[in-house]
């Protein structure tokens, strides 16, 4: 592995070794390659992002980590070990969080409950020692809610806890989901364009959000995004891909500069 | 107070009270329909098979008796003992769960992703195949429910309210089944409310009515909730032919009762519980007081046979997703 000794960042963050490490990874979807043998890795605590114009696989690989989707060929590792085909709920038991592109929340609950679902991962009672041991699952209940009401706070939405999040506006619905993310203590947090449709104003809010969950909790965060300038701020790596392909991995200078890139974002004259 | 007034009182309270026993069975559907989105159609089925099986384990029936018999030449037919009906419950709950685990394991596993109408299809079949098994395993015969459930009118009721009105009235009619029934349900309906909000598999269980997607990615295993969402229907659907076997005897028209729920569910909505419970009083109070207002002096009664249909036929029409469903809307 090329670079994988720990060091700090120039703002001083600590990026540790390999979390994540994707190798030849291969997806199909019928005749479609929607993947084609790419390969790379997440390092613990850094932010990673995943670029690329429309179709270029970025969702797919997310899905792929996420166990959503199970790819032809290649090996997913994490945290040093081969994982097997997974579920997508075995893959967050493993501390894989996500959010989803389109929002995936709980409508019908409130932004408590929907934060709470996120701690079930963590919750040991069974569910006869429920029935007959009341003051532990209390006890269990009251441990998971104190941190919720961490995640609360640090979210910044107080006032809409008891809200049905079936009537908050986008933008909060997306923190919700980054709430319910965070509420299980991931490893490793994929966010899957978390900015997209927002305003510019709920773009900062985010963009700081995900900075400050990266640096206050040292939460490894692997995100997909569409806007080129918020990547490049954001992130400490980037891969890029156009077609199931990865034309660049680098430093955001680094990837800016590939030729390869550049005429992917912005078209080639064909002659 | 007037006689007339007073037996009005008491058909609306003996409306309620078979509402109650609707609502226990469009109790069933609603906690597999929210969960799943399949419509169990065999949910009338399981209340015939948990009566018949908590029957048959406490007459300490040998099952498929007959089978046995058939293959090896023996001629065994019962263990020759009698079960408590306390371990006997509990032990049909146990079938109940393992049955709800065989469901999934068998057949919803393999249907992941297929449309609602073939969901529906499945558990027409299901339906026909645990009337099948029922029959082989315990036999077809007509059984009483021992459960030692008192019956008949409440003479204490009776007397107590002799009074009220004047010579023409003699005191309300209820009948005891039915006020144990009421009580078990509502103690049934607290449990399942109780279940839902302070468990974690409550809370799991409400996570996948809500949304499939997101419930995977918090780590909530869909297979594993949707057992639990069977044997809750199963557990509903033993009560509900305890309660009703009780009153005609376990049979297998008991299975008919899943025909008694639809309107119930037109009325309640399919995703509600609270509407199941109000559905089934509205349609239990309503038949009863058409029968005994209308019915009976002018239509030469027999009304409550199809009272619920035409209540829930003119329901649809003006509410499509009833009392408390969810709205319908779609964005163009």
């Amino acid at each position: 592995m090329d670079g994988a000794a720990p060091y700090v960042t120039a703002d001083g963050r600590q990026i540790g070794g390999v979390l994540m490490d994707m190798r030849g990874i291969t997806l199909r979807f019928g005749g479609v390659e929607a993947i084609k043998n790419i390969s790379f890795d997440i390092r613990e605590g850094e932010i990673r992002a995943i670029i690329g114009p429309n179709g270029a696989g970025k969702s797919s690989m997310l899905n792929v980590i996420s166990g959503f989707y199970h790819p032809q060929d290649g090996e997913v590792w994490f945290r040093g070990e081969k994982r097997k085909p997974m579920k997508p709920y075995q893959v967050a038991r493993l501390g894989i969080a996500r959010t989803f592109q389109n929002i995936a929340l709980f409508e019908g609950m409130s932004v408590l409950d929907n934060i709470m679902t996120g701690r079930l991962t963590h919750m040991k009672t069974g569910l006869l020692a429920q029935a007959i041991w009341k003051g532990r699952a209390e006890a269990e209940e009251v441990a998971n809610r104190e941190i919720v009401e961490k995640v609360i706070d640090f979210l910044e939405i107080q006032a809409i806890r008891k809200t049905p999040v079936g009537r908050l506006p986008y933008g909060l619905k997306k923190r919700v989901e980054l709430a319910r993310a965070l509420a299980a203590e991931p490893k490793l947090l994929l966010l899957d364009e978390p900015m997209a449709g927002m305003n510019v104003e709920e773009k900062e809010d985010m963009s700081r959000f995900i900075l400050d969950v990266n640096d206050e909790f040292g939460t490894t965060i692997a995100l997909i995004e569409h806007d080129m300038g918020v990547v490049m701020d954001l992130s400490d790596r980037v891969v890029v891909m156009d077609y199931g392909r990865k034309i660049g991995d680098g430093t955001p200078d680094e990837v800016r500069n590939n030729q390869e890139v550049i005429d992917a974002y912005l078209g080639v004259a064909h002659d | 107070m007037s006689a007339d007034f007073l037996y009005g009182i008491e058909v609306i309270i003996n409306g309620l009270m078979a509402g109650v026993l609707y609502a226990l069975v469009a109790l069933g559907f609603v906690l597999i329909f929210k969960a799943s989105g399949i419509f169990n159609f065999a949910q009338g089925v399981m209340a015939l098979f948990a009566a018949l099986t908590l029957v048959g384990i406490m007459e300490g029936q040998v099952p498929f008796a007959h089978l046995i018999n058939a293959v090896f030449g023996t001629s065994i037919h019962h263990f020759g003992w009698q079960v408590p009906a306390i371990l006997a419950i509990f032990l049909t709950v146990l079938v109940m769960i393992a049955f709800a685990w065989a469901v999934q394991h068998f057949v919803f596993r393999h249907l992941v992703g297929q449309e609602p109408i073939i969901l529906f299809m499945a558990t027409i079949g299901l339906a026909y195949f645990l009337e099948g098994v029922g029959d082989l395993m315990w036999g077809s015969s007509i059984r009483t429910l021992a459960l030692g459930l008192p019956q008949g009118g409440s003479i204490w009721v009776e007397e107590m309210t002799n009074g009220l009105g004047g010579d023409d009235f003699y005191g309300f009619f209820i009948d005891k089944l039915d006020m144990v029934a009421t009580l078990v349900a509502l103690v049934l309906v607290a449990g399942l409310v109780a279940f839902a909000q302070y468990t974690k598999q409550g809370r799991a269980m409400r996570a996948v009515a809500d949304d499939h997607q997101a419930a995977l990615s918090v780590g909530i295993s869909l297979s594993y909730i949707w057992v639990l969402v069977w044997s809750l229907a199963g557990i509903v659907a033993l009560v509900a032919g305890v309660m009703w076997g009780a009153k005609s005897g376990v049979q297998f028209s008991l299975s008919l009762i899943a025909l008694k729920a639809l309107p119930v569910l037109m009325l309640g909505g399919f995703t509600s519980i609270p509407g199941a419970i109000v559905g089934g009083m509205i349609i239990g109070v309503g038949e009863k007081l058409f029968e005994f207002t209308i019915g009976a002096p002018y239509l030469g009664g027999a009304t409550e046979n199809w009272f619920a249909y035409m209540l829930a036929l003119v329901f649809l029409v003006f509410r499509p997703q009833g009392l408390f469903g969810e709205r319908i809307i779609e964005r163009v």
